[in-house]
């Protein structure tokens, strides 16, 4: 077990590092901005008064470490600066949205999760079947669909033929839990196709591969029954990967948000990172990216860890 | 080549001819576009009719016209990304394998640190400040996109790299680029073309949904990710025009795809 | 103690999907076996017997399938019976013991959880019961500590005890068959041994019916009273154990069972050309554990030294040291009189084709994507610079020393040929660099007996035509008594004894040399029933009363 937590420890110690180096990366990405700065982002129209308050916001008078420090230090007490467009805190236009955004990927996922292991596992059980071809057939484009494409079908099946559902999903913070579920419903879905095709592939492969092995061989000779072997043999065993399988599509489900929250016009955090980025808004931009990456670091995290944990090699170790 | 192509199963027959019909498109495209790139030839939104095929756009240019000019700019555009990140991957990940040590763990740690960032927020980043020129988007792309090539070209080569017929040109005396080229290249030629036809479609899907965002190719360039983006606002009056050019992305995509597949099995089973 | 036919197998077809066709593998097939009795199957590679194993048992691996005949156990016929049927007989009547116990053993659960499974799911008895039987029985099976052995995940267990577990497991059901597949076939000699007591605990001791598969004939000949020879899926011949090795009818019965022919004695002294000397030498892989201490060798112009040991010994990492891919931290390397640099990059030309290597697994030591020219033509393209026309004939020089057509082999693809003509192609790249010493590094191991055999002596002729030396890496000390004039013998990274062959092989033994040599079945059927009673008796002896 000591080992284990050894092994979780450094995990999430590189973890960190990279969280460090990445708010340098966006750090520096500000630096690199050709010429001078504030008139660039600022544009012709700049009054001298407005490139003023843009090298303050950004503190652009001040070596870069020093800057660096400021920023990070400010970051660590929830201060993430001044948007440029409108002069709010960046964190109160976060704040509410952030939470959207992870309404939205939650939903997706409650609804992908099962549903991709549960088909993944049919398709591994019955493969080489008509079922398997079937489902290996609609995965497959749903992989290759962008996933606008998906959205705008659906919008155009459920928003305009059938009219039961919004095209726009619009919500707000009066808005009861029905009725956010009834808003989000239509993009919820656009990503649970998209991700549960991922899963549910990579979830077929992991256990076709493990029922491959020997020991489900030898189960077979020793006359275990099947829904044993595949309980007990087939399952403890596959997951590791699968659990692996669904935290890098979580991760990617954060991700794929951006797109989806711009075609249903959902006021989440994606949204707001396109909107700031054609704006130019650098310290939203910056704010929003770092929230990002960090979701997705964790949830690499989280799919390393977790497959630490069920690993019987790593957490029965003699020492 | 071609007698493999006629033992090949109806999938990728069609995946064949999606692709190459595409790619005749792309190329000839000022020969048989109706109407020029950027021309305003009718109302707004029109329906299909003789005159417009696919009916005209948001601002009543034809939409056949844009499709077929979105084919060359989108589909030249992906593919010149794909091959810039194919070669920059594969010698990295090709030297990192066979010198390992310092060289290996000092690439290999950079690249963990770009993978750990999600490639549509770091693309999004970069453009905020460089601005989403075409210059910009293709280097942008294909240095994110070359992380995945150099960890696949690494791991294909390491486990080439192991084996003993590998020792033996090492034990003759041979040069570290005459056993990437004769002995590991042609081994590792499988893996790597599957990976350039998935690739290709993540980098296409990925410069579409740049487009489709606003920071893809610029208007008036036609391009398909683009065209949806301008054309959303019909679906709400039934009107389907973005969903052509969605569905061409989605086609060429399945095309792609369904080749791979063909070729990810023809090599396994070569293996056995 | 033998009674009525207990598992009756008439007229077995099976056939494997492959080729984008159903194939034949097991050729109409018959075999009875009684109460009590042990049948050994035997064959090389290819030969079904592995498939006719798990056939009994009404099994048939994914892509193949029982095409007809008729399975019998105990007068019930298992061909086309219902899964359920199936599945109540397997591990209960009749039980299988797989040859990698490591990897049949499921990661996930305790040796013992697994052991109970069988009894439990066929509703013989409780866990708990199932857990004492468990220890009684891996006491009887010699395993070490038995109360908390089982307690332990897989991977905490060597090889060794892990194959017994696994035969242990077999017996959980008392089952009135074990199919014994090839148990011993990935062990040590010394390991071997201790599996092949517990195989004979069973079936003498506890009377149980068994078949026995594997391909090597001195083991079969230990524990089977009846051996069918098979090959290519057909029957060969089938006899009494005792009988058919005295006695063999058919010629490929007799080719197996040949002894392999003893080389002549060939001189060794002092005033010989020494080609190689290694001095003092030391290496490993971390920098801190020794996987080689003080190791002193030469060999001489024209002659085999062989190097002995069981897996673990540093035999092969002694090869990777020689060749340069593993630097020593001590010692000296000196070829033809000149010091070898430690590594391989600053090696020259000229030394490095003086000293070549041929591998143990030829799969992987040919490039799959190259014809046999351009395998064989590029040493001669490196270093003679030859090419065009004189390499083609130089080529085609070589094919025919080492017994392949240059006509029909020129052009093909190395992934086009079988295993034996793969080694001898590596052998012609060796020798197109004509070499003064080349270090062979368990070449015969992937290989059938007799295709082996007949690598073992092209070798041989070829040191006698050409006068090159060998340093003959290897585990098996048939093929050792069969080829070498020296002989080095190394346990856990050193040299336990070494000198020359007439030496070695006669008493009085070293300590080590003496249990290896002894661990090496013979083809004698007696042989480990004496081997375990002189072990047995030699421990009554040093235990006081």
């Amino acid at each position: 077990m000591k080992n284990v937590l050894l092994l979780v420890g450094k995990r999430s110690l590189a973890s960190l590092v990279t969280i460090f180096v990445i708010s340098i990366i966006i750090f520096i990405g500000v630096e690199l901005l050709p010429g001078d700065v504030a008139e660039t982002v600022l544009g012709q129209s700049a009054t001298p008064e407005t490139v003023q308050a843009f090298r303050q916001e950004l503190k652009l008078d001040l070596p870069p470490h020093v800057r660096y420090g400021a920023w990070l230090k400010d970051l660590s007490h929830g201060d993430f600066g001044t948007s440029l467009a409108n002069g709010r805190p960046v964190a109160e236009l976060i704040g509410w949205r952030f939470a959207n955004t992870l309404f939205l990927a939650g939903m997706a996922a409650l609804i992908a999760v099962p549903l991709a292991i549960v088909l993944g596992m049919l398709a591994a059980f019955y493969r080489n079947t008509f079922f398997d071809k079937c489902i290996s057939i609609v995965t497959l484009s749903f992989i290759s669909f962008p996933e606008f494409f998906i959205a705008y079908i659906l919008i155009a099946l459920f928003a305009v033929q059938l009219n039961i559902f919004p095209s726009m999903a619009t919500i707000n913070e009066s808005m009861g839990l029905g009725a956010k579920i009834y808003a989000v419903l239509l993009p919820a879905l656009t990503l649970t196709c998209v991700v549960t095709a991922h899963m549910m592939r990579q979830t077929r492969a992991a256990i076709i591969n493990v029922l491959s092995k020997a020991y489900i061989e030898m189960a077979e000779v020793k006359g275990v029954r099947r829904l044993r072997i595949i309980m007990l043999h087939a399952f403890p065993n596959s997951l590791s990967p699968v659990i692996n399988v669904i935290a890098l599509n979580l991760a990617y489900l954060v991700v794929g948000v951006v797109v989806v929250e711009v075609v249903f016009v959902y006021p989440g955090l994606g949204q707001l990172l396109v909107d700031s980025v054609a704006k130019r808004d650098i310290p939203v931009v910056q704010a929003s990216g770092l929230i990002f990456a960090s979701a997705y670091i964790f949830l690499n995290l989280m799919a390393d860890v977790l497959s630490m944990l069920v690993n019987p090699r790593l957490r029965q170790s003699q020492q | 080549m071609f007698a493999l192509l006629k033992k090949s199963p109806i999938s990728a027959r069609i995946g064949f001819a999606i692709v190459l019909l595409n790619v005749l498109v792309a190329i000839f495209a000022p020969l048989v576009a109706p109407y020029g790139e950027t021309s305003v030839v009718g109302n707004v939104w029109e329906s299909f009719s003789d005159e417009f095929l696919l009916g005209t756009d948001h601002l009543g240019r034809d939409l056949m016209t844009r499709m077929i000019y979105g084919a060359r700019n989108t589909i030249a555009l992906a593919f010149v990304t794909t091959a810039l990140s194919f070669i920059l991957g594969v010698s990295l990940g090709f030297v990192a394998a066979t010198k390992g040590g310092w060289t290996d763990q000092f690439f290999s740690r950079i690249i963990d640190i770009v993978m750990a960032f999600p490639t549509l927020i770091f693309a999004l980043m970069i453009l905020s400040v460089m601005g989403a020129t075409i210059p910009v988007l293709i280097f942008t792309i294909a240095i994110l996109d070359s992380t995945r090539v150099y960890r696949l070209s690494r791991a294909v080569a390491m486990d080439i790299e192991v084996l003993d017929f590998v020792e033996a040109a090492r034990l003759r005396g041979e040069g570290l680029w005459w056993i990437m080229r004769h002995e590991i290249l042609p081994n590792a030629m499988p893996p790597l073309v599957a990976e350039f036809g998935l690739r290709f479609c993540f980098v296409f899907l990925f410069i579409a949904s740049l487009s489709f965002l606003g920071l893809g190719l610029q208007p008036p360039l036609a391009d398909w990710g683009g065209m949806v983006r301008e054309n959303a606002g019909a679906i709400t009056f039934g009107i389907y025009v973005p969903l052509i050019p969605a569905a061409a992305i989605a086609f060429l995509t399945v095309g792609v795809n369904l080749i791979v597949d063909w070729f990810l099995h023809l090599s396994s089973g070569l293996h056995e | 103690m033998q009674g009525d036919n207990i598992l009756k197998i008439e007229n077995l077809f099976i056939e494997g999907y492959y080729e984008e066709q159903w194939n034949t593998i097991v050729d109409n097939v018959s075999l009875n076996l009684k109460r009590g009795e042990v049948l050994g199957l035997i064959g090389e590679s290819g030969a079904g017997k592995s498939t006719i194993g798990l056939a009994a048992m009404g099994y048939a691996r994914q892509g193949c399938r029982l095409a007809s005949g008729s399975i019998k156990l105990e007068g019930q016929e298992l061909m086309g019976a219902d899964d359920e049927t199936l599945r109540a007989l397997r591990g209960a009547k009749i039980a299988y013991v797989a040859q990698s116990a490591a990897a049949s053993f499921n990661p996930f659960h305790k040796i013992i959880r697994q052991y109970a499974e069988s009894p439990v799911q066929h509703g013989i008895m409780g866990y708990e019961e199932a857990e004492r039987e468990a220890i009684e029985i891996y006491r009887r099976l010699f395993l070490p500590d038995p109360e908390k052995i089982g307690f332990r995940y897989p991977h905490e267990l060597s090889g060794g005890q892990l194959q017994r577990a696994m035969v242990a497991m077999a017996m959980a059901c008392e089952p009135e068959i074990i199919v014994f597949d090839e148990p011993t076939t990935a062990l040590d000699v010394t390991t071997q041994i201790e599996v092949l007591a517990a195989v004979k605990e069973i079936t003498r001791k506890m009377n149980k019916a068994a078949l026995y598969i594997t391909h090597d004939l001195a083991v079969v000949a230990q524990v089977a009273h009846r051996i069918m020879v098979l090959k290519g899926g057909k029957l060969v011949e089938e006899g009494e154990a005792r009988s058919l090795i005295k006695n063999p009818r058919e010629k490929y019965t007799r080719d197996l069972l040949s002894v392999r022919t003893l080389r002549e004695e060939k001189s060794l002294t002092e005033d010989m050309d020494t080609i190689l000397r290694v001095k003092g030498v030391e290496a490993s892989y971390t920098g801190k554990e020794r996987v080689l201490e003080d190791i002193n060798l030469t060999v001489k112009r024209g002659r085999t030294v062989a190097v002995v040991g069981e897996s673990g010994s540093g035999k092969s990492t002694l090869a990777k040291v020689i060749t340069g891919i593993l630097p020593p931290l001590k010692g000296t390397i000196s070829f033809f009189g000149n010091d070898l640099s430690a590594d391989l990059a600053s090696r020259d030309r000229d030394a490095l084709r003086r000293l070549q290597m041929i591998y143990q697994m030829p799969d992987t030591a040919l490039n799959p994507r190259q014809t046999v020219r351009t395998t064989i033509g590029r040493p001669l393209e490196f270093y003679f610079g030859i090419r065009g026309q004189e390499a083609e004939e130089r080529i085609r020089g070589l094919l025919t020393k080492i017994k392949l057509d240059p006509d029909s082999y020129i052009d093909r693809m190395t992934t086009d040929l079988s295993g034996g003509e793969k080694q001898r192609i590596c052998i012609a790249r060796a020798l197109a660099a004509e070499p003064d010493l080349i270090i062979c590094d368990e070449v015969t191991s992937a290989l059938d007996q007799l295709v082996g055999e007949g690598i073992l002596t092209l070798l041989q002729d070829l040191q006698n035509e050409m006068n090159i030396s060998y340093l003959f890496i290897t585990h098996d000390l048939a093929t050792v008594k069969a080829i070498a004039d020296k002989i080095i013998i190394m346990l856990e990274g050193r040299i336990v004894e070494q000198g020359e062959k007439k030496q070695i092989l006669a008493p009085p033994y070293h300590e080590y040399t003496d249990k290896l040599l002894a661990s090496v079945p013979e083809m004698d059927t007696e042989w480990l029933d004496k081997l375990l009673a002189e072990r047995a008796s030699s421990y009554l002896e040093t235990v006081p009363n």
